[in-house]
């Protein structure tokens, strides 16, 4: 019945327990950043009006069959070419926009038998049921990238100054932005705003037959 | 000789570690609550289609939708088709409306009209499946959409 003081508890090995289990979250948790092509979907319209009529030369379509197989404008088109077609095509500035301007920071061709004005240009791309998701995202990434070229090559000529360093500058300005999102900086939204009116997404899907 | 080595006599004092647990117990704690684990299982086939010229996603205001082909343990149950997942059921087009309506009313005040719409969608799945889907969404309105991608390597 000797009372004996009870031995102090070496706890000098806790912190190995805790390293341990530290280490042990440090390498399960994965912080996942969902990444993806961000697009608006037209809101449905009602109205009665007529819609206005486009010149075929403004519009380029593109099909995407039930076999994946593509077709711009009504011909065969490999996939590596689409980015470049989609190019000429809004670049094009073969004529004057809605308010009679003409195009005058487009370097393309200048066709009069295809696109009027990057403001006129309008991408439709149609495709089956039956087409895999997969091909489909690969067309509206090459489209994405079409429009990125463009809207880049004009950042960069505009506010390259600006940016020295930068291989895109778009990019840069937007990534700028979403830095300084709680600092608003009204002249970089404005030209932000101004470069994607240059070369305003116009994108138009169309419901694929139901069968 | 200096007459700063003059003052210390022996040898240098053992530091204590005995804090260092609480510190490693801190960081422990700290990604023990930043750890995030995923909320819900896919019981879809969901190999997400890569892309290059993506943005990031506003995690706070987004919706997810999967689509896909039902992963093997329910094959059998439901089919080899494309089918729709909205947290952790099948559901059937009609059932995408109410989803975005219920989702929107657990946003703050300030988001609800900037949701967002993510659509996990397996790659070889038709997209006839998800053009019916973005229908829906435009009668929702609810416009805003991501097609959640994987990233491509350039070239």
């Amino acid at each position: 019945m000797a009372k004996r003081a009870a031995p102090e508890v070496n706890a000098g090995s806790m912190a190995d327990i805790a390293f341990l289990l530290l280490i042990f979250f440090l390498v399960t948790t994965t912080i996942e950043k969902d990444k993806g092509i961000l697009r608006s979907l037209p809101p449905i319209d009602d109205s009665e009006v007529e819609p206005p009529i486009i010149k075929q030369k403004n519009l380029f379509t593109i099909l995407v069959n039930r076999q994946d197989r593509l077709f711009v404008e009504e011909e065969d088109m490999d996939i590596k070419d689409l980015r470049e077609a989609a190019i000429d095509f809004l670049d094009n500035g073969g004529g004057v926009n809605a308010e009679g301007e003409s195009c005058d920071y487009c370097q393309g061709k200048k066709d009069p038998a295809s696109s009027d004005h990057p403001d006129k240009a309008i991408i439709t791309l149609k495709h089956d049921r039956e087409t895999s998701y997969g091909r489909y995202i690969e067309v509206q990434n090459e489209l994405v990238a079409a429009y990125n070229f463009l809207r880049n090559r004009e950042a960069q000529r505009l506010f390259g100054n600006r940016y020295p360093n930068v291989d895109n500058v778009f990019q840069a300005m937007l990534d700028e932005k979403e830095k300084n999102q709680f600092n608003k900086d009204e002249k970089l939204n404005a030209d932000i705003q101004r470069i994607k009116e240059m070369y305003p997404l116009k994108l138009s899907e169309a419901e694929p037959d139901k069968s | 000789m200096s007459k700063f080595k003059k003052k210390k006599g022996g040898d240098l004092p053992a530091i204590s570690t005995a804090s260092l647990p609480d510190i490693v117990f801190m960081l422990l704690f700290f990604f023990m609550v930043a750890t995030v684990m995923r909320d819900n299982t896919t019981m879809v086939e969901n190999t997400l289609p890569a892309a290059n010229q993506i943005e990031k996603l506003k995690k706070d205001r987004t919706m997810f939708i999967y689509a896909g082909k039902p992963s093997d343990q329910y094959k059998s149950t439901y089919g080899k088709e494309g089918r729709l997942q909205i947290n952790d059921s099948f559901v059937g087009l009609e059932s995408v409306q109410p989803a975005v309506f219920e989702y929107i009313a657990t946003l703050p005040e300030e988001l609800k009209d900037r949701i967002v719409v993510g659509l996990k969608v397996d790659e070889g799945t038709n997209a006839g499946l998800v053009s019916d889907v973005k229908q829906e969404l435009r009668e929702a309105n609810a416009l805003k959409i991501m097609y959640v991608t994987a990233q491509k390597q350039d070239e």
